[in-house]
């Protein structure tokens, strides 16, 4: 469902991405993993058109993503922590995305997270009021709110309480049974454990693996995705 | 595309700045027509204040609403929308907010005061110089990713033309006063958006009989449907062209 080729960036002296090949299929549901400033976020917002690819490709459903913006609609997009417009209530946020994805006459969307995350309690809120958690139950609730075949989750359970967290994992866990193609950046590995089913490592704008969550734990005897990919760092390390 | 300039200008108009402007503008127009007993004298004054004003808060305003919309700018991005209506948008609801602030402002005391063609050509000139300062606070806005170095250069822009754009002219004028240069002069006018919007007024008043022969020179050229069918286009190229440089950037721009 997204085509990656050759993909490189450079942010002035910092290389955020070199040579980037990836093709992601779906009913995969990716984990991008990697430390701090290692391309996860400059990746996905290449993929959203948010940021120009010095050199690649990206296709999303065999449209190149350079030049357009139709392709989008696919895609459901939860960013970081504090990105949201900090004046607008929070009515006003689903509102506008709202009015902007679709006219109000066409068919179902997917209410189900407004509802479960009790939002329509804060909806005269103002997003600079909210506490982090409280935004990221905004963010998330739009991300699905469209039904689309891509998810794109920057940090989603990063601020969320316990109760909070489940749901969002189950509507994630549901979803990808759906068939969808779902893509989560977190440092929260024990969150990723059983939403995900493959993990994608990248350091220092490279890709240092991409592999299924089985043959992962396989190769390292775990049982638990955090126990696995910190004995895999480790490695590395004893490599380099 | 409609929402979002519905919710843009919803916002910038319950904008505090927004409404001070107003009401200074307010203040200022009423104040003048109150205490000067002669209204070209009141006329003059008025058209001074808003050349300086005027391009100082929409130079300045525009640069920092740009900045702080960079959330909005993502969240909107994100979803299948274009980059250039995105940003047409923005400056639509900019440049319309500010607008309104000075007919508001100037354009209500002024017509209730003087309905003469001069109170009109005043509200046009400072219509057109609104939105080409909204523009040119765009394309600044383009060049610096940090807010700080931005509205510095939103300031530089206002204090070249307001100012020192003038003074060179002088020094221009007077290094080559052996040469008839009135021509020249209406050329270089054209260089800079305050100038033009100046000249579409005063060329109107009596103050232009004072302005010896390049006064002559700049009321022949407007006196003619010619003159003032370019001097117009001018003002309006300040607005496009900056406009459309900023939309080019802002397309190839990472977010």
């Amino acid at each position: 469902m997204i085509e990656i080729q050759e993909l490189s960036k450079r942010f002035g002296k910092t290389q955020a991405l070199q040579s980037v090949d990836l093709r992601l299929q779906e009913g995969q549901s990716i984990a991008f993993i990697g430390p701090n400033g290692s391309g996860k976020t400059t990746l996905i917002k290449c993929i959203l058109g948010l940021v120009h690819p010095d050199e690649g490709h990206i296709r999303v459903r065999d449209t190149l993503v350079s030049g357009s913006f139709g392709y989008r609609r696919h895609i459901g997009y939860m960013p970081q922590v504090g990105r949201y417009p900090d004046q607008m209530r929070v009515d006003q946020v689903l509102r506008l995305i709202r009015q902007i994805r679709r006219p109000a006459s066409e068919v179902s969307l997917d209410e189900e997270l407004i509802d479960a995350f009790g939002l329509e309690r804060f909806r005269k809120k103002r997003m600079h009021t909210l506490s982090s958690g409280m935004r990221q139950k905004v963010g998330a609730a739009l991300a699905f709110l469209f039904d689309p075949p891509i998810l794109i989750l920057d940090e989603p359970t990063a601020g969320l309480d316990p109760l909070s967290n489940e749901l969002l994992k189950d509507k994630i866990r549901r979803q990808r049974e759906r068939g969808k193609l779902i893509l989560t950046t977190s440092h929260i590995l024990s969150d990723l454990d059983d939403i995900t089913s493959d993990v994608l490592f990248i350091q220092d704008g490279r890709i240092v693996f991409f592999k299924t969550i089985e043959a992962l734990k396989k190769e390292t005897e775990e049982t638990r995705l955090s126990k696995a990919i910190a004995q895999i760092m480790k490695k590395e390390k004893g490599d380099g | 595309m409609g929402k979002i300039l519905g919710y843009i200008i919803g916002d910038i108009v319950r904008n505090r700045i927004v409404l001070a402007y107003t009401l200074i503008l307010l203040a200022f127009t009423l104040g003048l027509f109150l205490l000067e007993g002669r209204p070209e004298k009141a006329m003059l004054s008025l058209l001074n204040i808003v050349l300086i004003v005027v391009p100082l808060v929409s130079v300045v305003f525009s640069t920092i609403y740009y900045y702080n919309s960079g959330e909005f700018m993502e969240l909107v991005l994100a979803q299948p929308v274009d980059r250039t209506s995105v940003l047409l948008t923005e400056f639509a609801g900019l440049a319309l907010a500010l607008v309104l602030a000075l007919l508001i402002g100037v354009g209500a005391p002024l017509l209730w005061h003087e309905q003469s063609l001069l109170s009109f050509l005043l509200l046009l000139a400072g219509a057109l110089i609104t939105t080409s300062f909204v523009a040119l606070a765009f394309l600044g806005a383009m060049l610096f990713r940090d807010k700080a170095r931005g509205i510095g250069l939103a300031l530089l822009l206002w204090f070249f033309f307001a100012l020192i754009f003038d003074g060179l002219l002088l020094l221009a004028l007077y290094s080559f006063s052996e040469y008839p240069l009135e021509k020249m002069m209406l050329v270089l006018t054209m260089l800079n958006p305050i100038d033009v919007g100046r000249m579409l007024i005063v060329t109107r008043m009596d103050a232009a009989a004072l302005m010896g022969h390049s006064g002559e020179v700049f009321r022949e050229f407007l006196g003619s449907a010619q003159g003032w069918a370019v001097t117009i286009t001018v003002l309006l190229a300040w607005t496009a062209l900056p406009l459309w440089s900023a939309v080019r950037i802002f397309r190839r721009k990472d977010l």
